[in-house]
């Protein structure tokens, strides 16, 4: 079986009649079940996967397919599918079935997606690495003794290791874009509100946007078309209508990009990581844009922003897991108080705890004004900051992470040291402008890493079609 | 900040957590580390600025005010940890 990279290749196949979308899915069943050690999936839905796929090659034969026909797809373990198991790599959601599909399952299965299995993640989305699931660290395809980033490793891992063709995940600090760029794929952060959370498990209600990880940035466009839009069970889902932007990817507009110089010259930052942002600036400049450096002096304020914001979200958002109506109910329990405290200490994993107790510090009375109502203030700063620079620029150009991905363990020790992984990824979500991630570069450790591009709030249909450029010239110059 | 084992204890409460022993020692200084690296905040001066609060420019997203039955009784009790057949079990909460 060829190796696929894009929903196009897998249906002008299908249609030429050298490919059968069950082959394919059994294809991927063989990488799944192959590559077991990389702990990628919690569970395949094998057998509906297989029988959707003979219905959906009979609609491509009649015309009548979807848009996303012959598309397979893993989700995060924290997107709902109904009469499915969600959990969110949680022991406090062991067993639960979800009595409803997320927006985004709705919308993908009714353009003939095929769903092929859940994927681990960090617990409730809260990690860079991976290593904080309940079920066990995921590995990376490239180099199992290192992460896949986090916190949609899962995701990443599954279309890296060619066990589906794209990924939904989850992204509140960059938990796709970072995982994507660790992996070698493409990875979009939409702006906020474009796509529903309707169905997602809440990590950061202000911050989470749910987004795709492929191996294109057309598999990209396809999918956030799909999803995107208004949708009834999410107040905070714009009402803009969402674009074709699967169809708007070709340009060949000259645009100008800012990239801010602090980010290249911080601490940490990998020289190879560096010199290969720097060779891209001068393709971009050689290609005709305009590249400029610029000043942008919060770069410290930004991690300790999104954890001051995102841990009060959480705290609140998290103590809905009771074990009264649903999850994990100690049997220690000698009544109600002690129920709601030994479910939660015994189903939450180290991390979520950790995160609960600084959100409930941060909210709590005495200190609600000093770091609470600091970070909604500095929030704004940076929002107003980052529209700032993107009223003068098209675009904002860093790298999505520092280094290439990090080895399993190395940051476990110190929380602090794992959170600023995200250094370079937290700004879109604080600010809540779209994010991609595309696959620039390898490592001469032999490892992956990615360019980030952010663009305007809503103008996801430019911010695709640069990124597609910027893939054209890094092609045609090497 | 100092984070002291009163802190500690209170906040545990407020969470509905428990911590034992070393795992005590643990949150401990993680707190420590983690409110010392959050601390950086207070070097910005944000005296003119105004908190965000809303993240999407939609005003006032309004719904008929419908009455709905989105999910049954035995779907409501599916997933429930105790359960009989038409409530959920809980510990006892009163005492009589």
């Amino acid at each position: 079986m060829r190796t696929y990279t894009s929903q196009s290749a897998i249906l002008s196949d299908i249609q030429s009649g050298q490919l059968k979308l069950r082959d394919l899915v059994q294809h991927y069943l063989r990488q799944i079940e192959g590559n077991k050690h990389l702990n990628a999936f919690l569970e395949t839905f094998s057998e509906e996967a297989l029988a959707r796929a003979a219905e959906v090659e009979q609609r491509i034969q009649s015309g009548k397919a979807g848009k996303l026909a012959g598309m397979v797809i893993s989700l995060k373990d924290n997107i709902c599918y109904k009469g499915h198991k969600v959990s969110a790599s949680s022991k406090i959601l062991a067993g639960f079935e979800s009595l409803y599909s997320a927006t985004v399952v709705e919308r993908i299965l009714e353009e003939d997606a095929i769903i092929i299995g859940r994927t681990n993640c960090d617990e409730f989305a809260m990690g860079a690495s991976t290593e904080n699931s309940a079920f066990g660290p995921v590995l990376n395809y490239a180099d199992t003794t290192r992460v896949p980033g986090g916190s949609s490793g899962g995701c990443a891992v599954s279309v890296q290791a060619d066990m589906c063709l794209a990924s939904l995940g989850s992204d509140t600090g960059g938990s796709i874009r970072q995982p994507a760029a660790f992996c070698g794929l493409y990875g979009l952060k939409p702006t906020y509100g474009r796509i529903s959370r309707w169905g997602l498990i809440a990590y950061a209600s202000s911050f989470d946007q749910i987004g795709p990880v492929t191996k294109s940035v057309e598999d990209m466009a396809l999918l956030l078309e799909v999803m995107a839009g208004a949708d009834g069970h999410d107040a905070t889902a714009s009402s803009k209508p969402a674009e074709a932007y699967s169809k708007l990817l070709n340009s060949d507009k000259k645009y100008k990009i800012a990239y801010i110089k602090d980010c290249l010259d911080s601490e940490g930052i990998d020289a190879e990581v560096k010199a290969q942002t720097l060779v891209t600036i001068e393709q971009l400049k050689a290609a005709g844009h305009e590249v400029v450096s610029v000043e942008f002096p919060y770069l410290d304020y930004m991690v300790p922003t999104y954890y001051v914001l995102t841990t009060a979200e959480a705290s609140s958002n998290l103590a809905r897991f009771s074990g009264l109506h649903y999850g994990y109910r100690s049997a220690n329990a000698t009544d109600m108080e002690s129920s709601f405290r030994k479910s939660r200490s015994e189903g939450f994993g180290p991390e979520v705890k950790r995160r609960i107790m600084l959100g409930t510090l941060v909210l709590s009375a005495e200190h609600y004004d000093a770091y609470y109502t600091k970070g909604l203030k500095v929030r704004r700063v940076i929002r107003n900051a980052t529209d700032a620079l993107l009223k003068d620029n098209d675009f904002l150009l860093l790298p999505t992470t520092p280094t290439p991905a990090f080895k399993l363990g190395e940051k476990a020790a110190n929380p602090v040291s794992m959170y600023l992984a995200d250094i370079f990824t937290v700004q879109a979500n604080i600010s809540g402008n779209p994010a991609v991630t595309i696959p620039v570069g390898k490592h001469s450790n032999g490892m992956p890493y990615g360019l980030q591009l952010m663009g305007r709030h809503f103008e996801e249909a430019s911010l695709l079609a640069f990124a597609k450029q910027v893939m054209n010239e890094q092609a045609t110059a090497t | 900040m100092k984070i002291t084992n009163e802190l500690v204890e209170k906040l545990a409460n407020l969470s509905k957590l428990e911590f034992e022993n070393q795992e005590k020692e643990n949150i401990k200084k993680d707190l420590e580390k983690i409110v010392g690296f959050v601390d950086k905040l207070s070097e910005l001066d944000t005296s003119n600025v105004e908190p965000l609060i809303f993240m999407t420019d939609e005003i006032n997203v309004l719904r008929e005010d419908e009455v709905k039955q989105e999910i049954t009784r035995e779907e409501a009790l599916k997933n429930a940890p105790k359960k009989d057949s038409d409530y959920f079990k809980v510990p006892k909460f009163l005492d009589k």
